[in-house]
């Protein structure tokens, strides 16, 4: 229960942490908030042979508006994402969902660029980026490149990064949308979810025109549902089957895993409830938000 | 490879030559700082009983290398109050028997304390999700929840 040996580099440029790593040949590790990593370490399931602590970067905290697009550092604690006004009035479904990531001591630590770059199928921010269509601005030894939230994760805990790569920030348009929910379902408030969907919709006189819709805890990443986006078109709002009906689409678009903490049948069970209580919290949010 | 750590805890200042970088910050305070109020249940930040103020935040010590606390300020649960006089929650969770065999007690006060200072706390759901990463295996909560509810109350009332 105690780490195995490592060295330490804590530098305060970006190029120096990315030198860093690249020195490291793949055997070193970037402790940003370090809530998902000095698990690992304790446990001795990773035994890097140095860990570049990058919380002395200063340029990679920050939450802002570049144009239309609501920019976020690397290294922006989860407590700032839940009390920004901003996030609040440009992305509130991770408004919304920030409550649910882990507890309050460890959101005081844990970071969006840490969250990413770990890749849990069950946690909120890589579901968001999804959800957002966000962009990733990451840096390596030989550049920057911007890879898309939906080119970004590959399976549990594995995303696209090279071993030199850092997440300098992560780029969320807004969803100019009128109604939109947030659900959550774990074992224990704040643990990871054992099931979770966002959803976002847009009406035009009494139908719904535009649906955003992403789900989590029910596939080994995040899923964006395209083809329940698209069957959403033309619903009636005023609809008393509609909730019912998200429901279904929901759950015959996903075929969830059994595991130590649910079944298959439960979590589809589960995801069937908490994607009628979405819908009928959108619906229900139509006409006081713009 | 040993770095040097500065770090002011409960108010006093203190310098450490040689800190190993895997030393954890809860094995820092309570093997080389000698400040055993401090927990140690789990190692893997689940149960909270290590939680410590950092800079004014809530932190797992446990999942914070020493190392990264140089410069830092740290409260632990020896910083809140002494026997003879206990701060307002230490105060209410005596006045609520808000312990039993008081191992997570440390990481309940400090918790509450930085719950206290960012959350309204105005109803038992909202101290209940604060606390949702604390783990009590004797009161089953409740005693622990009516002495956060009081000294949340106290609190308001004496800053009007």
């Amino acid at each position: 229960m105690k780490p195995a040996k490592f060295d330490y580099i804590a530098p305060t440029t970006l190029n120096a942490a990315v030198e860093a790593l690249a020195a490291a040949n793949g055997e070193g590790k970037i402790l940003a908030g370090g809530q998902s990593l000095l698990p690992l370490l304790n446990f001795r399931m990773v035994r890097p042979s140095i860990l570049v602590d990058v919380n002395g970067i200063r340029e990679l905290s920050f939450i802002e508006l570049r144009g239309e697009t609501v920019v976020i550092g690397a290294l922006t604690r989860h407590r700032e994402l839940e009390q920004s006004p901003l996030i609040a009035t440009e992305l509130p479904v991770m408004a919304a969902a920030m409550r649910h990531v882990a507890h309050l001591a460890i959101r005081n630590r844990g970071t969006i660029g840490g969250s990413l770059s770990h890749a849990d199928p069950a946690a909120e921010l890589p579901m968001l980026a999804l959800f957002y269509e966000a962009a990733i601005l990451v840096q390596g030894i030989s550049g920057r490149r911007i890879i898309a939230a939906e080119d970004f994760f590959v399976d549990a805990l594995t995303n696209v990064l090279a071993p030199d790569e850092i997440v300098v920030e992560v780029q969320f348009p807004p969803l100019r949308h009128d109604g939109w929910s947030f659900q959550e379902k774990a074992r224990r408030f704040g643990d990871f979810a054992l099931a979770s969907i966002a959803l976002s919709i847009r009406h035009r006189e009494a139908r719904i025109d535009e649906a955003r819709v992403a789900v989590m805890g029910v596939a080994d990443t995040p899923l964006r549902l395209r083809t329940v986006e698209q069957s959403l078109v033309g619903i009636e709002i005023e609809s008393p089957a509609t909730a019912d009906q998200f429901a279904r689409l929901v759950t015959s678009s996903v075929t969830p895993n059994s595991d130590l903490h649910a079944s298959a049948e439960y979590r589809t069970h589960l995801l069937e409830g908490l994607a009628r209580r979405a819908m009928t919290a959108a619906l229900a949010g139509m006409g006081t938000k713009q | 490879m040993t770095i040097g750590v500065a770090v002011t805890v409960n108010g006093t200042r203190h310098q450490i030559a040689d800190v190993e970088p895997r030393l954890l910050l809860s094995d820092f305070l309570r093997d080389t700082l000698g400040l055993t109020g401090t927990h140690v249940g789990c190692e893997h930040g689940v149960c909270g009983a290590c939680t410590v103020l950092m800079n004014g935040d809530s932190v797992r010590s446990c999942l914070t290398l020493a190392v990264q606390a140089n410069g830092a300020d740290i409260t632990t649960v020896e910083g809140l109050g002494t026997p003879e006089a206990l701060n307002s929650l230490q105060a209410q969770f005596r006045e609520h028997h808000g312990l039993q065999c008081g191992f997570c007690t440390p990481g309940m006060l400090i918790t509450g304390e930085d719950l206290l200072r960012k959350y309204p706390l105005a109803t038992d759901d909202e101290i209940r999700e604060g606390l949702s990463g604390n783990l009590c295996r004797c009161t089953g909560y409740q005693n622990i929840v009516a002495a956060i509810r009081s000294a949340a109350a106290l609190r308001q009332r004496n800053n009007k």
